[in-house]
């Protein structure tokens, strides 16, 4: 019964907060929302047994990526009511991929791809182990490629932002650790001059009345 | 009445409160005392005394300081996003509570033993980030806003190298349950075999919870006091515990990935006669040491040399100790045994 009632608290705030996430006014409220809407979801993993899942889904969708959105959305100087002129424009597109994907949705839920045996069966050892069971056995290759299309494009990122600036000051820690006190300091000796020295306090303490 | 009280989830779930009570109350106090511990020890440090004067040894100083906080009156800044504004400071408390669950103070002394609990923890603590950026956008002030940006790249930042020694101890447990864990480290404490991990982690955790020499969100010499400049009263004392409370929480997470949790450090007489939550909360004592140690002796780090320890030491660093320490498990023949079913 608890079970049961977790499921439709974390379903129904997921879906709401998804919902919000469309139609905030708000760019950052949309972000929040959209946090809000990935943790109920980690719930949702936690309910079916993929603890594993559900806390990846935390580390990297709410720990890592919704920070960079939260960073940029923050950063971004929106005309909020420049942003809500296209919304007719654009509602039949957003309709059309919508019932698309509802319809997919359904379909999968029918047919054969969503069948019981998908489902997750209920066993002693965690789900971390089974994962990596497979993932480093039998689907190595894929899980090879995976990565090398991150690498990909994560060097696409940088070679994209990245430029050499001219006339940027920039600190050389090498240069700075390497540099040796005969090269950089000279120490000259001063004749000390007393009777000088002498007359610059009396003129101070004559100034300070 | 008698009978609903005397169901069996009614009863399971008080049970589950009264656990929680028993973490939450004592963490409290000992934040409450943290704050007199850090003032007190680097006075002595700076050669001051320190506030000695509210009760013996000043003993009785954070209360004085909560009921002064509390009589204070709460401000919203004009242009403040209100609710934004007083999600922050509730979100950051929250959290630095929640990761509680799953920190084990004994054997099976723990609220919930999960499979992935050092997952759960590193989740939690990554969550911190948005406590802090909330604030600084809702203040709507630019010294708030400077220290949040500050903050979120920090704390993304040194995520990454944090994630990578956890991958260290894991190699060497083949856990990720907190109490496997401390139990694999009977013997040897990972803090000797992993000893540059254990420092990478150290202060990777001084970086995650901003304290010094990591402090440039708070950078009180040139941002007031970063992203919390505009709280007051309440709202200032929950960042204040979050703070503290989450400083509590890294330490406890060092001694559990490498000073092994309650374990006593050899299993000779004298020694394991003091019970396994004692032994935990003397290693806490000793980590938040060093960290107030540290805060006393270090001068503040530059925006850019902070980005430079995380990304091009630490994390380059890291990663080539994972593959050393798989590669000498796996020579040796010394990877944890897993039962694949």
């Amino acid at each position: 019964m608890i079970e049961a009632l977790f499921f439709y608290l974390f379903a129904g705030v997921m879906l709401a907060s998804g919902f919000m996430v469309v139609v905030s006014r708000n760019p950052v409220y949309s972000v929040l929302f959209l946090i809000l809407a990935f943790f109920n979801a980690a719930g949702l993993f936690v309910l079916i047994g993929a603890e594993f899942l559900a806390m990846l889904l935390v580390v990297v969708y709410v720990g890592a990526v919704a920070v960079l959105f939260l960073f940029v959305v923050m950063m971004l100087d929106i005309n909020f009511a420049e942003m809500r002129a296209g919304f007719q424009k654009y509602l039949p597109l957003g309709l059309i991929v919508g019932g698309i994907l509802v319809f997919e949705l359904v379909a999968a839920m029918y047919g054969d791809a969503f069948s019981k045996a998908s489902l997750p069966v209920a066993s002693e050892i965690p789900n971390t182990t089974q994962l990596g069971g497979v993932l480093y056995t039998k689907y190595a290759f894929l899980f090879q490629i995976s990565g090398l299309i991150l690498l990909v494009a994560m060097i696409g990122a940088i070679s994209l932002t990245m430029r050499k600036r001219v006339g940027v000051r920039r600190q050389s820690i090498a240069d700075q650790n390497s540099r040796r006190r005969e090269d950089v300091m000279e120490i000259v000796k001063m004749p000390s001059d007393k009777t000088k020295a002498k007359n610059n306090v009396a003129a101070g303490s004559v100034d300070d009345k | 009445m008698i009978e609903f009280l005397t169901q069996d989830w009614v009863l399971e779930l008080g049970w589950i409160v009264a656990k929680i009570m028993v973490v939450i109350g004592p963490l409290l106090i000992a934040v409450a005392y943290l704050t007199l511990a850090e003032r007190r020890v680097i006075g002595f440090m700076q050669l001051r005394k320190g506030p000695n004067v509210v009760g013996p040894f000043g003993l009785f100083q954070p209360f004085a300081d909560a009921l002064k906080l509390m009589a204070k009156e709460t401000i919203m800044p004009a242009g403040a996003n209100k609710v934004v504004f007083m999600i922050a400071p509730m979100l950051t408390f929250i959290l630095s509570l929640v990761a509680w669950a799953v920190i084990p103070f004994g054997e099976d002394l723990v609220i919930a033993d999960i499979n992935v609990g050092i997952l759960y923890l590193f989740a939690i603590s990554s969550l911190g980030v948005y406590g802090v950026i909330m604030a600084g956008w809702a203040s709507n002030s630019k010294y708030a806003f400077l220290g949040a940006l500050r903050s979120a790249a920090q704390m993304v930042s040194y995520e990454v190298s944090m994630g990578l020694v956890i991958i260290n101890v894991l190699l060497c447990a083949g856990s990720l349950n907190l109490s496997a864990i401390v139990e694999a480290q009977r013997g040897m404490w990972f803090a000797l075999p992993l000893l540059p991990m254990f420092i990478v982690f150290f202060i990777s955790t001084l970086a995650e919870t901003n304290r010094a020499p990591f402090d440039l969100p708070e950078g009180e010499s040139e941002l007031v006091a970063g992203y919390f400049v505009e709280y007051s009263s309440m709202s200032f004392a929950l960042f204040f515990l979050g703070e503290y409370a989450n400083m509590i929480l890294m330490s406890s997470m060092t001694v559990v990935l490498f000073l092994g949790g309650w374990l006593p450090p050899f299993d000779i007489w004298p020694l394991n006669i003091i019970p396994g939550p004692l032994w935990f909360i003397i290693k806490i004592m000793l980590v938040l040491f060093v960290f107030l140690w540290v805060r006393a002796t270090t001068p503040r780090y530059r925006y850019d040399q902070l980005m430079r320890l995380g990304w091009k030491i630490f994390l380059p660093f890291s990663l080539i100790y994972v593959v050393l320490t798989a590669g000498f498990l796996l020579v040796t023949d010394r990877l944890p045994a897993v039962a694949l079913g």
